[in-house]
């Protein structure tokens, strides 16, 4: 029998409440989502049972207290406008899309690659796999790429996604959604994640987003709508800024 | 002490990222033709031991002579068609990045890393349905060393690659269940 809308609910909500009861008896904060998460199906055997290995990142020899680095050979000038990738322009609410790279001690990284992929203002991803029956934008790629300032700001010109459903129950949407891929100073920073638009009202539905079963954390994912962004007769602005977690060398210095 | 910022949460790289991430050259490290260069391959597969065609591999590793400084240039462009040149061919840039194919396989082209230690390659796992990125080792030797010291005799043979003929190295990812790799976590 296909899985409902309230099945899914159901598990989700007895996920939520553990996870809540755990916390509540002292259990700490899960900053990030649980690996074994059921109602999002493609979970269930694509996890490990067994608990990860501790590799002590006090030792400056660990190859990935170091990491990937990158340089204005690896973009192009318009590699942050996804709108200007065609002929023409892409359908959509145009948005500026903004903020900063930081580490978990607050400080920028600086001159490093973010990459991000969306579907289009209909919900349907440039990729030939894509079966959502939407209307593909002959004007909108949804690939951008683009590498740190100094003061560890991106900034990306693009279109609102459209919300777009899935395969995991009948009736399931993802609410809009916009992926990101960064890199820290150090390859154990490594960060794969989905930027969201505030006040979504398909957010308690979505199985992936609630895989971080920390409220505080699922408001992380959120953007925050920012008018000091948003351009006069252009854009509108959204804000946010993405930390990464784990050990890098500078932060072994630091921590001596 | 300050207070430190609370991480950004980890989300799945989702089925669709193909048009994005992958990159043409992205498993092609060595420089083409360099008598030294290895190939570091095998197979990503789920739970049930089915080959996982739609997993993205990043891979991390120091320099032959050890230097973990890294290089630009990995996804070199080409300015006035926004295509990809590949590697520059003389600067070792130590990033890769493979998708796995239908057959839920993949071959990395580089050269031995230079790491103080056992020889090892870094390798950071994607997958749809996978909601937070795994890392791993691809150990090229065996021998003494904390981490593989560490684990029991069965665990410690997932994190070594299997020297083949023609310079290959073979080693499998097993995200679950029989021969489950060992994962990795940075304190």
């Amino acid at each position: 029998m296909a899985l409902t809308q309230s099945d899914i609910d159901v598990e989700i909500k007895d996920l939520q409440d553990v996870y809540d009861k755990a916390v509540a008896g002292g259990a700490p904060v899960r900053h990030h989502p649980v690996r074994d998460y059921p109602p999002y199906r493609s979970s269930v055997l694509r996890h490990p049972k067994q608990p990860l290995v501790a590799v002590n990142g006090g030792d400056p020899e660990t190859v990935e207290l170091s990491g990937p680095v990158f340089g204005v050979t690896d973009i192009t000038e318009i590699d942050n406008d996804l709108t200007r990738r065609h002929r023409g322009e892409p359908i959509g609410e145009r948005m500026t899309v903004s903020g900063r790279l930081l580490d978990r001690e607050g400080r920028p990284v600086r001159g490093q690659l973010v990459e991000i992929w969306q579907a289009n203002a209909a919900g349907r991803y440039a990729h030939l796999r894509e079966q959502h029956p939407a209307p593909l934008d002959p004007n909108f790629t949804g690939v951008g790429r683009t590498l740190t300032d100094d003061q560890g700001r991106y900034s990306f010109t693009t279109i609102k996604p459209g919300p777009y459903p899935w395969g995991n129950h009948t009736n399931a949407w993802r609410p809009a959604h916009i992926h990101f891929s960064v890199f820290g100073t150090a390859f154990t920073q490594r960060l794969v994640t989905q930027m969201y638009f505030p006040s979504d009202p398909l957010f308690p539905y979505d199985p992936i987003l609630r895989s971080v079963t920390d409220r505080a954390a699922r408001d992380r994912l959120v953007a925050r709508y920012d008018h000091a962004l948003s351009q006069p007769e252009f854009s509108l602005g959204y804000a946010w800024d993405i930390v990464l977690d784990g050990p890098s060398a500078t932060w072994i210095e630091e921590g001596r | 002490m300050t207070e430190r910022l609370l991480p950004t949460p980890s989300h799945t790289i989702g089925p669709f990222y193909g048009h994005a991430l992958p990159f043409p050259g992205g498993g092609e490290v060595a420089p083409p033709g360099h008598p030294d260069t290895i190939t570091l391959h095998g197979y990503v597969f789920d739970g049930a031991g089915e080959p996982i065609p739609d997993a993205l591999l990043d891979f991390w590793q120091a320099a032959p002579d050890g230097s973990l400084d890294g290089a630009a240039g990995s996804m070199r462009r080409d300015p006035s068609t926004g295509g990809f040149l590949g590697r520059n061919g003389t600067d070792f840039t130590g990033f890769g990045r493979v998708a796995t194919d239908a057959d839920g396989h993949y071959a990395l082209r580089t050269l031995p890393p230079g790491n103080s230690g056992l020889p090892y390659i870094s390798v950071c796992v994607f997958a749809r349905g996978l909601v937070h990125h795994l890392f791993t080792r691809a150990y090229l030797a065996d021998g003494a060393d904390p981490l593989l010291d560490s684990l029991p005799r069965v665990r410690r043979a997932t994190l070594l690659a299997t020297e083949g003929t023609h310079r290959t190295y073979r080693f499998d990812i097993r995200l679950q269940g029989e021969g489950e790799t060992v994962f990795l976590e940075f304190r």
